[in-house]
């Protein structure tokens, strides 16, 4: 498994992480390494093997679907680098 | 006086209650020793004066009587768990300034336990690392050095700060986390004991998330005593975490001397390969003759799947950091890098705060999920770990616990492996295996390597029975009589 140049591109941008057209090559190159060792799992018989999905055995806890917490606008938005009058500041999304 | 920073938990505790010295000044005296040993770069964040003034409560906590389990005992947070009004960094660059407005459920424990937090230690970027040379905030230096050698060596890693300045003597304990080994390899590095618990036995709540299916808080310290103390104030059910799981917290500090007469010590032959050091070979059959001694039945037993445990990390766990990083988009908290549009300041963003090892386990998380490929990696791998897991429990029919190496080698050199991303993750071929299982398991340090280095033994047992886990690793360490100081 080789990655080329377009395939590192898409997954760049699928991952909202900027990679420049200078450093395409290198990327490629680790990500390729790195998908070359992994690909050994092929060997391994998985037939009729179900997923282990999670880390635990037990069930997993639920509680009532009931509103258990908030008004805490203050505290959600002390560490945004952008927050004003109550809201998260983004660059204009819509022209 | 003794130096106050020799004492271990248990002996500390007992001298706090009958008043030898106070909470503050056990408090002030790691804290000199954390400004001494600055160049082992262990904290990114010192929380002195906040310290002393939980020291001063503790002593009025202790004057009347009603102490928690590790009142007054100085502790260091790995920077991982969220801290209310303390910096909170994961050592990225993309957390900078972050200021949670909340505690960790653990922190939050340790706290009502009494214990003093001394700083935020050091780690690898999101936790992602063996070797603690992917911080933003610098590598940290393992306080051993090998004989006749001036080089600098790695503490381990992820939880690198935390092994180093136990080892050194600037905290009593630390937390740790581990999601592939980074508890047990760096506790290794660095001659301590350190703790993974069963998977759900510690609260995540609070904790930065690396891979949610395997991340786990445990405890790192001298003694193994101490890391029962420590593990049973951190443990227990937290209805805001859902893997939580809600079962009685045993008390391991009394499992501790019932020995290890009777059980049966499973030996895995697939963690004997071709590579393993004679010394670490040597240890390992030193290890399994001390657990005989004391009246334990070595048994061989294979594991089979152990050699597919690597690649099939290596695709669960970057794939669920693509999911839990996502976060990191500069909107909510962190680093923000201005572009063009919105998608445009997500990716620069994303590009200058993350370091380049997290930015290839993103892309690599990235790829075995999207369309096309999820099949073929993605489900592959939580099927292979699903033979993982079954080695374990079939192999826990015939044993109580299992022996093993915790690494492959020693400490080495920073600098070292750090062009090869493969040759690192190799450094957690023994501790992987188990943490895809969600079982227990600890490092306890074992002998020195022919050049004066700690080796550590890794002992693995059922899901939720530590207690067996520490009966093991209490005889280990009493066999071993591993020095509590490196020989510097």
């Amino acid at each position: 498994m080789s990655l080329d140049k377009a395939t590192v591109r898409r997954i760049a941008t699928l991952s909202r992480i900027e990679v420049a057209d200078a450093d395409l090559e290198v990327v490629a190159g680790q990500l390729s390494g790195i998908l070359n060792w992994i690909e050994q799992l092929k060997e391994v018989d998985t037939t009729n093997v179900a997923p282990m999905t999670g880390g635990t055995d037990l069930k997993l806890q639920w509680r009532p679907d009931v509103v258990n917490d908030g008004d805490k606008m203050e505290q959600v938005l002390a560490n945004a680098p952008d927050g004003h009058d109550g809201f998260f500041g983004v660059p204009k999304v819509v022209e | 006086m003794t130096q106050l920073t020799s004492f271990t938990i248990a002996e500390a505790r007992e001298k706090l209650a009958k008043k030898e010295f106070t909470a503050l000044e056990l408090t002030d005296a790691h804290l000199a020793a954390m400004e001494r040993a600055k160049d082992l770069n262990a904290f990114i964040t010192m929380t002195g004066d906040l310290a002393r003034e939980r020291a001063r409560e503790s002593d009025k906590r202790l004057a009347a009587g009603h102490g928690g389990a590790l009142e007054g005992i100085p502790l260091g947070i790995k920077d991982l768990f969220c801290t209310e009004g303390v910096l909170t960094t994961a050592a990225s660059h993309i957390l900078d300034g972050f200021k949670p407005r909340y505690e960790s459920t653990v922190s939050q424990k340790l706290r009502d336990a009494g214990s003093v937090m001394l700083g935020k230690l050091n780690l690898d970027e999101f936790a992602m690392g063996s070797a603690n040379i992917t911080s933003y905030y610098g590598p940290v230096k393992n306080p051993w050095k090998a004989k006749g050698r001036n080089v600098e060596l790695v503490p381990g890693g992820s939880s690198g700060g935390s092994a180093s300045s136990v080892a050194a003597h600037l905290v009593m304990g630390a937390t740790g986390t581990d999601t592939g080994g980074s508890i047990r390899q760096p506790a290794a590095f660095c001659g301590i004991v350190g703790v993974k618990p069963t998977y759900g036995r510690c609260s995540r709540w609070g904790v930065v998330a690396f891979a949610s299916s395997l991340d786990q808080a445990g405890p790192m310290t001298r003694t193994v005593r101490d890391a029962a103390i420590m593990l049973r104030a951190m443990s227990g059910y937290d209805p805001k975490d859902s893997t939580s799981a809600q079962l009685e917290v045993p008390d391991f500090e009394a499992a501790l001397a019932k020995g290890v007469k009777g059980l049966r010590i499973g030996i895995p032959k697939e963690y004997r390969p071709a590579g393993l050091s004679p010394e670490l070979a040597a240890l390992w059959d030193k290890g399994v003759e001390w657990l005989k001694a004391a009246g334990a039945t070595p048994v061989e037993i294979s594991l089979p799947h152990t050699k597919s445990a690597l690649p099939t990390y290596y695709i669960v766990a970057p794939a669920e950091a693509s999911s839990n990083l996502a976060r990191y988009d500069g909107v909510r908290f962190g680093l923000r890098v201005e572009g063009k549009s919105l998608d445009d300041m997500y990716a620069k963003t994303r590009a200058a705060g993350f370091g380049a090892e997290v930015r290839r386990r993103i892309m690599i998380g990235t790829y075995v999920l999207s369309a096309g490929y999820y099949d073929a990696y993605y489900l592959k791998a939580q099927k292979v770990r699903a033979l993982i897991n079954q080695d374990f429990t079939d192999a826990f029919e015939k044993v109580d616990a299992i022996l093993t190496p915790t690494a492959p080698t020693p400490a080495f050199g920073i600098g070292e492996k750090s062009d090869d991303p493969i040759a690192m993750y190799l450094n957690d071929v023994f501790t992987v295996p188990a943490s895809l299982a969600g079982i227990p398991g600890a490092s306890v340090p074992a002998g020195l390597s022919a050049d004066g280095l700690p080796l550590g033994l890794q002992v693995l047992t059922r899901r939720w029975d530590e207690e067996t886990l520490f009966r093991v690793c209490q005889v280990l360490e009493d066999a071993a009589q591993f020095p509590l100081l490196p020989a510097v």
